[in-house]
């Protein structure tokens, strides 16, 4: 599809650098744009759960052309308002790192989405080293927090943000070791190989969650406390520390943080689905769909699948702020090393048997 | 010029720029920073050479874990910028004669004499479905299979001593026994007693 483009560029006279920046431009907004309108709603999707699972009715006034419609324009005016507000630098704050934190944070949310695949062919960068380098810039995301807690010249900040920097590096290990686990399973560290390895006669049999569900169940846990939210959200703790690293922060510098940890959200349950849960695979085996082209673009493999399966992590999410009181502090600590890291690291060992013994139908074919 | 020189000594410049700002900046902090900068834009650089393996384990192992450990540290300490500054003028000289040194030694040994593209050939580019990744685990895992276990144990020795070094238990502190908590059962904590009632007199 994208030649196309190209090559209708390049029929206008554009010079072929120019060209590939254009179409490659056009990729980027192609993955940017929905991610973020999905980031808006899912803030929507947040307060309308949870109100529902607290019996209440949850935004239902902004709307469009005069109509309440679900309050669905909240996020709209919500956005809107942060805009206009001030941006407000306390004193005594270093001003360029307290501007620079924000985009820190964010950067590293929207980066990773280069090498996420979305089907077997849609991926903006298919490079070979896909998961390593999710896992690389996902880790940059924790300078944004700790820079915001020191810049603010606040000690409210300040706890916040070793509070969120401690959590994050030790569930970092644990998300690690669960992932040498799926790329011991696929035998590749390229997201789309891992998926595609997950394929089979079997539908979601085959999926990875089932030899690894210990990894799974870790992988996920992990990704709650990296992305700092509930029950893990001790960095912002309201009944503590007000709000934690961005206590400081008005506007838009609010708004940038908040939209990176929607963004991460998203990209950690993308990513679970990718790697325990077949990501664009269907759960059907192929026998079981009947031979007719609608069928088959609405039950066989596809993007659909994709979103279905990221925005049942997301709904977990949102589930798991609405049931669980939050952590302490030091049993964050102890669940991290000494349940998480030792249950990886003996499931690692049990996977290499697996993979020895050439256990069915998930590790037969290498 | 092409674009990976133009990329070349973009990155390399601003490695050179931030590698200076890492001991020139007065705040610890800021030079914390510096020094992620150049970790950066390192990777930067041997992504240039086709190290995307290394590349990539420098952020994520050097970004994302030790400089955070170490801004954490930073962060906390309280530090005297005025007598870390003093003495500069003092300690020029020989600083600046180590310096002059080192780089000399380092410009013999690594430089044109030994390293010249006579000596060594410039290697081929290898074509996009190489795996760096597979070349470097094969080779770590079989030729150099016993250096890099030792290395392992060394490093795990170090660790283990490290902590033995620093791991201080304080008389009087209290732990929470979390095994004992969760075997404990509703007759240890709570006894139901039958009460006579008594008539108002």
């Amino acid at each position: 599809m994208f030649e196309i483009v190209e090559n209708f560029l390049l029929g206008l006279g554009l010079w072929p650098w120019l060209a590939t920046l254009v179409v490659t431009l056009l990729q980027i907004m192609l993955v940017m744009v929905p991610l973020l309108l999905s980031v808006a709603y899912l803030t929507y999707a947040e307060r309308k759960v949870i109100g529902f699972m607290q019996i209440r009715i949850g935004p239902n006034r902004v709307g469009f052309f005069g109509k309440p419609l679900w309050g669905l324009g909240q996020p709209i005016a919500d956005a809107v308002k942060l805009m206009f507000k001030e941006i407000i630098i306390p004193g005594g704050a270093d001003k360029f790192l307290f501007l620079i934190a924000p985009v820190l944070s964010m950067a590293p949310a929207l980066a990773a989405w280069a090498v996420v695949p979305f089907g077997s062919e849609m991926v903006l960068a298919d490079i070979d080293a896909s998961l390593l380098y999710v896992l690389a810039i996902t880790s940059i995301g924790v300078y944004g927090v700790i820079i915001a807690g020191w810049a603010s010249n606040s000690k409210y900040a300040f706890l916040g943000a070793m509070r969120s920097a401690a959590q994050i590096v030790s569930y970092e290990i644990a998300m690690g070791f669960a992932l040498v686990g799926v790329l011991m399973a696929a035998g590749s560290i390229n997201i789309g190989d891992i998926v595609r390895g997950q394929g089979g006669a079997y539908g979601l049999l085959n999926w990875y969650f089932i030899p690894l569900f210990p990894l799974f169940i870790i992988y996920f846990i992990s990704g709650v406390a990296e992305t700092n939210r509930a029950p893990f959200d001790v960095a912002e703790g309201e009944s503590e520390i007000v709000a934690g690293f961005h206590v400081e922060y008005s506007g838009m510098t609010f708004a940038v943080f908040f939209l990176a940890e929607y963004a991460n959200m998203i990209l950690i349950s993308m990513l679970a689905a990718l790697m325990f849960l077949g990501g664009w695979l269907s759960p059907l085996p192929a026998s079981w769909i009947p031979e007719l082209a609608l069928f088959d673009l609405a039950l066989g493999d596809g993007i659909h699948w994709l979103l279905a399966k990221t925005a049942l992590f997301l709904f977990f999410f949102l589930w798991f702020r609405a049931t669980f009181p939050r952590y302490r502090y030091d049993q964050i600590m102890r669940l991290g090393w000494k349940v998480f890291i030792p249950i990886t690291i003996v499931w690692l060992l049990v996977v290499g048997l697996f993979i020895m013994g050439g256990l069915a139908p998930w590790f037969d074919a290498a | 010029m092409s674009f990976e020189q133009i990329l070349f000594y973009l990155f390399s410049g601003v490695l050179v720029l931030s590698a200076g700002a890492v001991i020139t900046v007065r705040n610890p902090v800021h030079a914390a920073m510096f020094l992620v900068l150049c970790f950066v834009t390192t990777s930067a650089l041997w992504l240039l050479l086709e190290a995307e393996f290394l590349a990539i384990t420098l952020v994520l192992v050097y970004v994302g874990a030790v400089m955070v450990l170490f801004l954490f540290v930073v962060m906390m300490l309280d530090i005297n910028l005025a007598r870390m500054r003093e003495g500069f003028a003092r300690y020029l000289p020989i600083g600046g004669i180590v310096a002059a040194t080192a780089v000399g030694i380092m410009g013999l040994a690594v430089g044109r004499i030994n390293f010249g593209l006579d000596v060594w050939p410039a290697p081929p580019a290898r074509a996009a479905d190489y795996s760096n990744t597979r070349e470097l685990g094969e080779q770590l895992y079989t030729t150099y299979v016993y250096p890099f276990e030792i290395a392992s144990v060394v490093l795990l020795v170090a660790i283990v001593a490290a902590i033995a070094l620093t791991l201080r238990t304080r008389p009087g502190t209290r732990y929470q026994k979390i095994e004992e908590q969760v075997v404990v059962k509703k007759s240890d904590r709570l006894r139901v007693v039958q009460l006579e009632s008594e008539g108002r007199k």
